[in-house]
């Protein structure tokens, strides 16, 4: 690994000042760095790959596209895909009000953003059960409005909103934050109105923040597990999740299709992951030179 | 178009950022609003723009009450100091802008709004650079861009803060005098914020001192650089030397220094204001002055020699500087340490029981 670049002693550096970096320890902390994904992150994901890949391709694609896991990438998607749009419109809202407006308790406020990530998951999924239940305080009103939230796919996106929530908030704020209020004068003072000023000065600065507190979320909600089993109902064909499908395969000890499952999602994270990024980049150099 | 400015106060929580502000800006000058930093100018500027609102006053153009209008409805140029340039857009859309958002109604069509922003690059010289970003020009491109920005919506008021604080020195020459020039040929009424003496004084048709919240003095450039009203214009504007002394029988006298005072001193505490240029240094005391000094410094770069003088036998709280012309320096060639008298010209006294300073002169 890069430890030879550690051992390297000042008076070789001396004599090859072309390589010569103004910020000391690149080797060393790229060395740890490196070492320790390795070590918990990309040995473990090759280990699932390994796995999965022992089973043969034709009996890989069987395992996929078994029809009640299709099902399940379905709703998981579906699911995870209106939880994140859910929370890029409420996030940014959530962000905005942290960052534009003074109040009593914004500290708190703010604190309690991150709870969903303290929080255990299995207790966030039992919480959210036990509320939306058709007894349940919110349940038993949505109940007279004909809509059912626990045990149904809807319940799948509101336990995967709640758990990815911070998400959004906690990319747009810094953003927000940043951003000069002199831009939004000048658009004012050149008889840009409010809407307006939204629409062409604050959105187009925000909106990369938000794609990626999108992602971030989205992807999040894909492998939930903990919060969603529990006010999803599990029933085959209609609000079983990804996740599940994974766990039900473990549990009939089938572990390279567990593992085949998991590689299916772990990919398509990944690859999303990986395009918000590229994209990303290239917006923001346009917006900061380079 | 005029600005009539009436009894503004304005406070930020419990700090009073003006008090009492009356003024008036005259149609088609260039009015600087000058003062150090705290003094309030950028809040008075803010509130005629519309961007704060006072407490208290009314803010009129041409006699039209404008108080109660909303930034976006006073139709004023506003150019910030750090340029505030929308980064998402290409330079021909940042100017574009203030066009592009009128309503339906009033807004020109495309071919009109592509000409009218192509004049505007024109008349900044930087039409070459319609389709970069401002991440991509320097300072001076970007502030000048800025200045086409407010300029496309043809406001008759053009307010500018701090325009050229962030750039350097040559630049901000470059742009003064191009803002001067664009100023007289399209005629219409600035007002530009700057803490940089210099720049108020070359720039404006009227220089607007200001300190604490409070309006110190309204006047001419020449006119406030000759007969400055308080010690706070005189000390603002440029470098002063001062004799604190106490003036009895047409004397004033500290220590080792008296100077003999023309006609009708009042006996008193008083304090004498000179500037540089209006002291000569000689090698043996005068008749009317005895104001013996140590060279202390000789600072030879710019157009004359500048020497800090120390005084001998008596105080100053800051060393006084006194100019002389480099012939004559090479004339003389006083070194370092040297004893030498300064003899005063004009001067400004300024009397504790006294209202008005003095303009004295000995020739």
């Amino acid at each position: 690994m890069a430890t030879t670049d550690v051992m390297e002693r000042p008076a070789k550096r001396l004599s090859a000042p072309a390589t010569k970096r103004v910020l000391p320890g690149f080797g060393l902390s790229l060395g740890i760095s490196l070492f320790f994904i390795s070590l918990v992150l990309l040995l473990p994901i090759s280990g699932l790959f390994i796995r999965a890949a022992g089973m043969g391709w034709e009996q890989f694609w069987f395992v996929i596209t078994d029809p009640r896991v299709v099902a399940s990438y379905k709703v998981t998607a579906l699911a995870a895909l209106a939880a994140s749009l859910f929370n890029c419109v409420f996030g940014l809202l959530m962000a905005w009000v942290l960052v534009r407006y003074e109040f009593p308790g914004k500290r708190l406020l703010d604190a309690i953003m991150d709870l969903p990530f303290a929080l255990p998951t299995a207790v966030a999924g039992i919480t959210l059960a036990t509320l939306f239940a058709e007894n349940g305080w919110y349940g038993q009103y949505l109940a007279d409005l004909g809509i059912e939230v626990a045990f149904t796919p809807l319940g799948i996106v509101v336990a995967m909103a709640f758990t990815s929530v911070p998400f959004v908030v906690r990319t747009v704020q810094p953003v927000l934050e940043e951003m000069a209020p002199e831009d939004e004068e000048a658009a004012m003072s050149l008889g840009a109105s409010d809407m307006t000023v939204f629409r062409k000065i604050l959105f187009p600065t925000l909106w990369p923040a938000v794609v990626t507190g999108g992602a971030l979320s989205f992807a999040r909600s894909l492998g939930e597990y903990g919060a969603v089993i529990f006010i999803a109902g599990n029933s085959p064909y209609i609000s079983e999740v990804i996740s599940l499908m994974i766990f039900v395969r473990l549990e009939e000890y089938d572990f390279p299709a567990a593992s085949a499952i998991a590689a299916v999602v772990m990919t398509v994270s990944l690859l999303l992951l990986l395009a918000i990024n590229v994209w990303q980049g290239r917006y923001l150099k346009r917006l900061h030179g380079g | 178009m005029s600005i009539e400015i009436q009894g503004i106060n304005k406070f930020f929580d419990k700090f009073q950022a003006l008090h009492d502000i009356n003024l008036t800006i005259p149609d088609g000058q260039l009015t600087a609003l000058l003062g150090p930093s705290g003094s309030g100018k950028t809040t008075l500027l803010r509130i005629i723009a519309g961007l704060e609102t006072p407490e208290e006053g009314r803010i009129r153009f041409s006699g039209r009450d404008v108080t109660d209008l909303h930034v976006r409805d006073r139709r004023v140029g506003f150019v910030f100091q750090h340029y505030a340039l929308f980064r998402h857009m290409t330079v021909a859309e940042n100017v574009a802008f203030g066009l592009n958002v009128l309503p339906r109604k009033e807004r020109p069509g495309k071919p009109e709004i592509r000409k009218r922003v192509k004049d505007l690059l024109e008349m900044v010289q930087l039409e070459h650079l319609a389709d970069r970003y401002p991440a991509q020009l320097s300072g001076g491109q970007k502030q000048r861009i800025a200045l086409a920005r407010a300029m496309a919506m043809r406001p008759e008021i053009l307010l500018l803060d701090e325009p050229f604080g962030a750039l350097d020195a040559k630049v901000r020459k470059d742009l003064r005098r191009w803002l001067r020039s664009l100023h007289d040929e399209l005629h219409f009424t600035s007002v530009f914020v700057t803490h940089d003496q210099e720049e108020a004084l070359e720039l404006s048709d009227q220089v607007v001192v200001m300190s604490n919240g409070r309006i110190e003095q309204v006047d001419t450039p020449l006119e406030l650089y000759g007969r400055p009203d308080s010690r706070f214009v005189f000390e603002f504007l440029g470098q002063v030397n001062v004799l604190s002394g106490r003036i009895g029988d047409g004397v004033m006298r500290q220590g080792d220094a008296w100077i003999r005072l023309p006609e009708g001193c009042e006996n008193d505490d008083a304090q004498l204001y000179l500037r540089p240029h209006e002291v000569r240094l000689t090698q043996a005391a005068s008749d009317q002055a005895h104001l013996p000094f140590r060279i202390e410094a000789i600072n030879l770069i710019g157009a004359e020699v500048r020497i800090e003088l120390k005084p001998d036998g008596w105080e100053c709280e800051e060393l006084w500087e006194v100019g002389i012309s480099h012939t004559e320096f090479n004339a003389r060639q006083p070194q370092r340490g040297d004893r030498c008298f300064a003899v005063p010209d004009v001067g400004h006294l300024f009397c504790e029981h006294a209202a008005e300073p003095k303009t004295l002169e000995w020739r």
